[in-house]
């Protein structure tokens, strides 16, 4: 993250790991079954740089795809996390509520945010591929 | 983000872009918000040496032989107290006492002035600068220049400046006062010096509560200028910086951002930089409002204070709250971040004076949910000894 300024700095390329699904406003969705994971993108946690804090939707909560439902602060900025897909979330990362840092550091792994029971596993269909993803961020 | 096509750019601009900065809309101008990470530059600020574009700020000289008098008329600083080569800040009010902007006076010469105003108040500066003039009668032979768009200027800031700052402008002082380098200059001093044939202005100054320098140079060299301070920064660990550092690294020291702590309907008292208020110095505008307020006191004032419980970054706007049962709404945020040297949250913002004391218990609204902090006395952010 903290990479020396330099050329590489500009020419950042953003792992898009391709196993998983998008949404434009740059979440990631695991799908398990009837249940998925939520994050951000590597892409968006480097736009937001040293996430400072993360706020998780309550256990249970029914959310809607497109709904605003957690919130993740860096130096600068708050900005919302809206859930990509539909349905009840099951469980909520508190590793990092405790460690937000793990947002940038694995966005994929350890930093994602919570997991959903899937309400319309339809939904699924309308987000981006890998390669639509890559394409939306200038990949 | 689509940023505007209207926006101004600086002549460091292309060297934003080949250094990888991230561009935001700041008061009208496309400036870098960050190059690496906000946190980074401002710990490399704190424990070595940043650079910063700072070309967006206004420069407006003001020169001839009723430049003194004319500037103590409209300055609430007294502007009689420096001497050529040295600088003092100072903040210029309306009638009601709000300020038109704060700002920093350097005297280059017994007859000459450079004003270094905010980027976001040139218009409103200059033109109040000139409704004064105008008005004011007795002070004919002062001149007025806005020289902004063809002056460029840089902040070099951190415990480390001063090791390599001499290399950049070798030799003395080439107008102004003598100084024998531009590392000779004690805080608050101005020198012209020296770079490449061009004359520039170097001061020990800064907005980030480290030792550093400003320099003003003409639009067309500072590019240079910048590349120079780069190149013999690099073994000391200087580092371009954003405005994102600037911003969080003036707000652990508490220093006023014109439009958060400042406005036209707030005072320097109420703000707490009463200190650069001359009462004693004789008539200038807004005093009679500024000194009835020292004397009988204000109805808000802008406090400091941290983040007592884990909660998300205070920002502006959030309301501020008194504390424990019976809890009101108190006052609103003005500045808010993380801390990046002290890890919480602080900022500041205006509450009523009752709550403005040290230790005073507040709570601060984010998302519908009040957490609890404290008033502090400023600055947040001191340096270890």
């Amino acid at each position: 993250m903290t990479k020396a300024n330099g050329p590489d700095s500009i020419m950042y390329m953003a792992n898009v790991p391709t196993d998983l699904k998008y949404a434009k406003s740059h979440e990631w969705v695991r799908v398990n079954g009837d249940t998925a994971t939520v994050g951000i993108s590597d892409h968006a946690q480097h736009e937001l740089t040293d996430v400072v804090f993360v706020e998780l939707p309550a256990l249970n909560r029914q959310v809607k795809a497109g709904e605003a439902c957690a919130v993740v602060e860096s130096v600068k900025t708050a900005s919302d996390i809206y859930s990509p897909v539909s349905g009840q979330v099951t469980e909520v990362n508190k590793a990092v509520v405790d460690n937000p840092a793990l947002v940038n550091t694995e966005p994929y792994g350890n930093g994602w945010f919570y997991k959903i029971k899937l309400g319309n596993p339809a939904e699924l269909n309308g987000l981006l591929t890998p390669a639509q993803y890559t394409a939306e961020i200038g990949g | 983000m689509g940023l505007n096509e209207m926006l101004k750019r600086t002549p460091l601009f292309d060297a934003h872009q080949k250094l990888g900065g991230k561009l935001i809309e700041f008061g009208g101008w496309e400036m870098p918000v960050q190059y690496t990470s906000i946190m980074d530059e401002h710990l490399t600020v704190r424990k070595a040496a940043g650079i910063f574009d700072i070309s967006h700020m206004g420069e407006v000289l003001v020169s001839g032989k009723g430049a003194e008098g004319f500037l103590n008329s409209v300055l609430t600083n007294d502007i009689r107290k420096i001497n050529a080569g040295q600088g003092q800040y100072t903040l210029m009010c309306n009638e009601r006492g709000g300020a038109i902007d704060d700002l920093y006076a350097y005297r280059l010469g017994e007859f000459d002035y450079l004003l270094i105003i905010n980027a976001s108040r040139i218009t409103e500066d200059v033109a109040w600068l000139e409704k004064q003039l105008a008005a004011s009668g007795g002070h004919d032979d002062v001149k007025l220049q806005n020289v902004s768009d063809e002056t460029g200027a840089v902040a070099v800031q951190g415990p480390k400046v001063a090791e390599f700052i001499g290399q950049c402008f070798p030799g003395q002082s080439t107008g102004g006062r003598l100084f024998v380098g531009a590392a000779a200059l004690k805080k608050n001093e101005v020198g012209q010096f020296n770079f490449n044939g061009q004359s520039v202005w170097v001061s020990r100054t800064g907005y980030t509560g480290e030792d550093g320098f400003e320099v003003v140079a003409p639009g067309e060299t500072i590019e240079a200028v910048w590349n120079k301070i780069l190149d013999a920064g690099q073994k000391f660990g200087l580092k371009p910086c954003g405005l994102g550092a600037r911003d969080t690294l003036r707000t652990e020291v508490c220093y006023p951002l014109y439009g958060h702590e400042l406005d036209e309907e707030t005072t320097p008292i109420e703000a707490g930089v009463g200190f650069f208020v001359a009462l004693d110095k004789g008539e200038f505008v807004g005093r009679e409002v500024l000194a009835k307020q020292k004397a009988d006191g204000v109805s808000k004032k802008c406090v400091a204070f941290k983040t007592a419980d884990k909660c998300a970054p205070p920002r502006p706007h959030y309301a501020i709250w008194s504390a424990g049962a019976g809890a009101v709404p108190i006052g609103e945020v003005v500045s808010g971040t993380q801390s990046p040297s002290l890890g919480v949250g602080v900022g500041m913002g205006y509450v009523k004076p009752e709550f403005a004391k040290a230790q005073t218990p507040i709570e601060i609204e984010i998302r519908g949910k009040r957490f609890a902090a404290v008033v502090v006395p400023k600055p947040i952010y001191r340096k270890p000894d």
